[in-house]
C-alpha cells in the first residue's frame, strides 16, 4: 500500500483462552497482560516509553484461538517496533514482583463484565451455545485468576508463545524483501513446540434468563451457520448482510425504525475454523422487550422465506465501498489478511472478494436460505423478567 | 492536497480539504448547535432533532431516506455534542453528487408527527440503555454539578421526563432557530470535485432563507465539589471529575491536549504509572475538551468500592506533584511523539480529516494542515506548560462518584499496601 505514510503489524499466537485450563480460566488474558511488563533488555516503563516514542499505536487482545499484538505506525518505524515484539514474544521478563498487579488488572476486567450487562448477555450465550472451549469467556472467573501463579504464567508463555501456528502479517508502506530480511533475523530461531490439546463440551443451548437490576432487558441470539472457509460462507454472509447491514437492513427497519422499539439492534456472522454462527442482539426497555424478542424471532424465521434483488443489490453497494475503503487502513488491511491466512491458509485479494460479491445473486443466497433456514436458537435474557419464547425451544428457568 | 472555500448568497459556508488521490469522500453537515443551545424544559430536543432528521423531506419517507444512503453504499451516522450537530457520509467519490443531494435534503426535515412519537421511543430506549452502562450517567451529571446556571451543564440526551414531554411544535420552532444557513457549513474531505460540491450545494440549500442565531457563552465559574450517587446496579465505582481548561479559541489548548496526554492517557502517562499499571484501578485517565468560550479536563477513574478515597488521594497527589513540578522534557517529548504519530495514522482515512477541517473550521473559522497541527504540537514548551498549570490548576474540580454505597468507604487496600 505504497500511498499510505503508514504501516501496521498483527501478530497472532495460538496462546488464545481455549487453552485455559477450567482450573486456571483467564490464565491466556492474565499472560498477555505479564508479557508486555518488560521484555529483552528493556523493563516495563522502557517498553511502553520506546515503543511511544516510535508512535505506535499498539493493541493486544486475547481470543478464543489467539493472543494477538498489533501495532500501526509511521513507515520507518516498523524495523524497530518489530525488533521490540520479537523480544515480547520470545524473552518476556515475567516480572514475579508484578504478578500481583498484573491479577488486580485481570480482576478489573471481571468486574468491569459484572457491570455491562449486554456483554454479560453476550458471553452467556457464546457458552451456552458453543459450549467448551469455544464458548469461554476470555477474563476467566475471580476464583482462577486468584489462583494463578508466576509459573502458571511460564508454562504458558512456554507452551503457546511459539511459531508453530502463529501468523505475522504486515500491511501498508514497506519494502517486502528487507521485512523478509529481518523477520528471519528476528524471528529465525524461535523453537517449535507441540500444539496444546483442548477438550470440548457440547454448550447447553435452548433458553435461560438471568436476573438483574437494569433499566432494559438485553436480548441474545444466536443459531449454528456456516464457517468462514465454507464455500458457502458469503452466501450466508450475504443473507446477514440484509438482515443486518446499513439502516434499510431488515432489523433496522422492523424493530427500531417501524416500531421504535430499541435503539441498539444487529446481528453479525462469528466464525471458527470449523464451525460459524449468527449472532444477534438487541436493548430494550422491560415492557417492550417480549415484543422486541417476537419481532426479532419472526425476522430471523422469514429469513429463510428469500431475500429480494433491491436488498442485495444495496448490500453490494455497501460491501464494495467498505472493501475499498479498507485501502485507507494499513491497520484494518494487517488485520484483515491475518485473519485470512488462519481461516483459508491463504490471502484472499480485495478484487477476488469484490469478484465473489459480484457473483452473489438472490437465487444462490436464496437456495442456501431454503437449505440453512435460521433454526435451533440460542436464547439468553438479562433482565427484570423472564419472556415468553416459542414452542419447541427448551427452557433452562423453572416456571 | 488543496483547501478551498466559498460562501453561497445565503450564508452557507462550503469548505473542502481536497486529495485527488484519496480512495473515499466525506461529507457532513455541520450545524452549530447542541445542548447549551436548549431551554431546561427542551432538554435533549437537538438530539431527538439529529434522530429526527432521518425520517424524511417533504420528497422523501424515512425509509427512502435510509434506502438511498445504503443503496450509495455510504457509511453515515450522525452524533450530536453540547456545541454542535453533525450529519456525515462517506462514499466512493462517484457517489459525492448522491451524497451531497441527499444530506442537502434532509436538512429541512419534514418532522411528522408520527416519526415524531416512534423516534421518541428509540430515545427514550438510548436513555435506557446508558442508564445501564458504566459510567452509569457520571459524565453528565459532572457536567451539571461543574456547571451549575450555565449552558454546559445541559445534558446531550435529555431526561426520560424532558423528552417525553416534548411536543413536535417545540422541536419545529427549535429547528427554526437553529438551522440557518449561517449557523451551518458544509464540510468535506478526500476525493472531493469542488466546484460539483459547490454547483450541488447551490442547487439543494441555495434557496435555504438565513435568519440570525444567536448562542449564549458566559464564562464559567471555578467550582469545587464532591457528590456521591448511589447506584445498586454497579459494582464498582465510577468517578468523573472536572476541572476548568483553554477554551476553543485559545491557543494554550494544543498545550492542555499535551497535560492530559502527560498526565493521563491511557498508557505511558503519570495515572497509567501509579494506578493503572499496578492495578489499583480499572482505569484512571485525563482528556481535555475545549467548548467556545470554556474548556475542561475531564477525569475519568474507576475501580472496587473501597478503594477510590485512596485513590483519589493520589490522584490529587500526582496533581500536587505536577503544580510544584512541572513536567519533565522526556514526558513532553514523548507526549508529542504519540500525538505526532496518531495524526499521521487517523490523517489517512477521508472521514477523520473531515471531521478536522469541520471542527477547526465551526470553532474558529480556520484551515489547519495535519503538519499545522503537528507543529503547533511540537512548539509547546515545558514552560508553556509550567504556565498552564498554575492558570488551570486541577485541584479545583468537581467530582462525581456513582457507585454501589452511598459513601466513600475507608481503603482496605491502601492499609494493606501500607503494612
Amino acid at each position: 500500500m505504497p500511498w499510505l505514510e503508514s504501516v501496521a503489524f498483527a501478530m497472532l499466537l495460538p496462546a488464545g483462552v481455549r487453552y485455559d485450563p477450567d482450573n486456571r480460566a483467564g490464565l491466556a488474558n492474565m499472560t498477555c497482560e505479564m508479557v508486555q511488563r518488560g521484555c529483552g533488555d528493556r523493563n516495563s516503563r522502557q517498553f511502553v516509553e520506546d515503543l511511544e516514542n516510535l508512535g505506535v499505536d499498539r493493541s493486544a487482545s486475547v481470543s478464543n484461538a489467539h493472543t494477538s499484538f498489533g501495532g500501526a505506525m509511521p513507515a520507518e518505524k516498523l524495523g524497530m517496533a518489530l525488533q521490540i515484539y520479537a523480544d515480547l514474544v520470545q524473552r518476556p521478563l515475567l516480572p514475579t514482583e508484578q504478578i500481583e498487579d498484573s491479577r488486580q488488572v485481570c480482576l478489573h476486567e471481571i468486574r468491569a463484565v459484572d457491570d455491562d450487562p449486554a456483554q454479560k448477555a453476550m458471553q452467556e450465550l457464546r457458552n451456552r451455545h458453543y459450549g467448551e472451549p469455544y464458548g469461554k469467556a476470555t477474563q476467566g472467573t475471580f476464583a482462577a485468576v486468584e489462583n494463578i501463579s508466576i509459573s502458571d504464567v511460564q508454562s504458558h508463555v512456554d507452551a503457546t508463545y511459539q511459531p508453530g501456528g502463529a501468523i505475522l502479517s504486515v500491511a501498508g508502506k514497506f519494502d517486502w524483501d528487507e521485512l523478509r530480511k529481518q523477520v528471519e533475523e528476528l524471528f529465525g530461531d524461535w523453537q517449535v513446540r507441540p500444539t496444546s490439546s483442548i477438550t470440548k463440551k457440547s454448550g447447553a443451548g435452548g433458553y435461560i434468563h438471568l436476573e438483574h437490576d437494569s433499566s432494559q432487558t438485553h436480548i441474545a441470539i444466536a443459531y449454528p451457520s456456516v464457517p468462514y472457509s465454507d464455500p458457502q460462507y458469503y452466501q450466508a454472509r450475504g443473507a446477514v448482510g440484509v438482515l443486518s447491514d446499513g439502516m434499510s437492513s431488515r432489523l433496522f427497519d422492523e424493530v427500531r425504525e417501524k416500531r421504535g422499539l430499541c435503539y441498539t439492534v444487529h446481528a453479525h456472522c462469528h466464525s471458527f475454523r470449523d464451525r460459524g454462527s449468527v449472532i444477534c442482539y438487541s436493548g430494550t426497555t422491560t415492557e417492550r422487550a417480549q415484543e422486541t424478542l417476537d419481532v426479532l424471532l419472526g425476522e430471523l424465521t422469514r429469513l429463510s422465506e428469500g431475500i429480494r434483488q433491491e436488498e442485495l443489490n444495496r448490500l453490494k453497494a455497501r460491501i464494495k465501498s467498505a472493501l475499498i475503503m479498507q485501502q485507507e487502513s494499513s491497520a484494518a488491511r494487517s488485520g484483515s489478511i491475518a485473519a485470512d491466512w488462519y481461516y483459508l491458509e491463504r490471502i484472499q485479494t480485495l478484487e477476488e472478494i469484490g469478484g465473489i460479491i459480484d457473483d452473489l445473486s438472490c437465487d444462490s443466497i436464496n437456495a442456501y436460505l431454503a437449505e440453512h433456514p435460521p433454526a435451533d436458537f440460542t436464547i439468553v435474557t438479562l433482565g427484570e423478567k423472564q419472556l415468553e419464547i416459542p414452542l419447541g425451544i427448551p427452557s433452562a428457568n423453572a416456571r | 492536497m488543496e483547501f478551498r472555500q466559498q460562501t453561497l448568497d445565503n450564508g452557507l459556508e462550503v469548505v473542502a480539504e481536497c486529495n485527488p488521490q484519496a480512495y473515499s469522500t466525506a461529507i457532513a453537515f455541520f450545524v452549530k448547535t447542541g445542548a447549551r443551545d436548549e431551554t431546561p424544559e427542551i432538554a435533549g430536543v437537538s438530539h431527538f432533532l439529529e434522530h429526527m432528521v432521518f425520517k424524511g423531506t417533504a420528497t422523501r419517507t424515512a425509509e427512502d431516506v435510509n434506502r438511498t444512503l445504503d443503496e450509495i453504499g455510504s457509511h453515515s451516522n450522525a452524533f450530536t455534542s453540547e456545541e454542535q450537530t453533525v450529519f456525515f457520509a462517506t462514499v466512493l467519490p462517484e457517489y459525492q453528487d448522491a451524497a451531497v443531494e441527499l444530506l442537502g435534503d434532509i436538512m429541512r426535515p419534514a418532522l411528522r408527527e408520527h416519526d415524531f412519537d416512534t423516534e421518541k421511543q428509540v430515545i427514550l430506549e438510548e436513555i435506557a440503555k446508558y442508564d445501564d452502562q458504566p459510567p452509569f450517567g457520571a459524565n453528565e451529571k459532572c457536567m451539571a454539578a461543574h456547571f451549575p446556571q450555565h449552558p454546559l451543564g445541559q445534558s446531550v440526551l435529555g431526561t426520560c421526563d424532558s423528552v417525553t414531554a416534548l411536543s413536535a411544535d417545540q422541536m419545529r420552532s427549535y429547528f427554526e432557530e437553529r438551522y440557518s444557513p449561517q449557523n451551518m457549513a458544509l464540510v468535506a474531505a478526500g476525493n472531493v470535485n469542488f466546484d460539483r460540491l459547490v454547483e450541488q450545494a447551490s442547487q439543494s440549500c441555495g434557496q435555504w432563507k438565513p435568519f440570525p442565531t444567536q448562542r449564549a457563552t458566559p464564562r464559567a465559574q471555578a467550582h469545587s465539589g464532591l457528590e456521591i450517587v448511589q447506584n445498586n446496579a454497579a459494582h464498582q465505582e465510577y468517578v468523573v471529575q472536572i476541572a476548568n481548561g483553554p477554551a476553543a479559541e485559545d491557543s494554550n489548548r494544543y498545550a492542555g491536549r499535551l497535560l492530559a496526554t502527560i498526565l493521563g492517557d491511557d498508557s505511558g502517562s503519570r495515572l497509567f504509572w501509579e494506578l493503572v499499571d499496578t492495578g489499583l484501578a480499572e482505569y484512571a485517565s485525563v482528556a481535555a475538551y475545549e467548548f467556545q468560550g470554556t474548556g475542561i479536563f475531564m477525569t475519568f477513574l474507576c475501580c472496587a468500592p473501597g478503594d477510590t478515597s485512596r485513590n483519589l488521594e493520589r490522584v490529587r497527589e500526582i496533581e500536587s506533584e505536577l503544580e510544584s513540578g512541572g513536567v519533565r522534557l522526556e514526558e513532553l517529548q514523548q507526549a508529542q511523539n504519540k500525538i505526532s504519530a496518531h495524526l499521521i495514522l487517523q490523517s489517512e482515512r477521508s472521514t477523520n480529516r473531515m471531521f478536522s477541517v469541520g471542527n477547526h473550521w465551526i470553532q474558529r473559522h480556520e484551515y489547519r494542515t495535519v503538519r499545522d497541527i503537528i507543529n503547533a504540537y511540537q512548539e509547546v514548551n515545558c514552560d508553556q506548560l509550567a504556565k498552564l498549570i498554575q492558570q488551570y490548576p486541577l485541584s479545583a474540580s468537581t467530582t462525581i462518584v456513582v457507585g454501589p454505597h452511598a459513601e466513600l468507604a475507608p481503603s482496605r487496600l491502601a492499609i494493606a499496601k501500607n503494612n
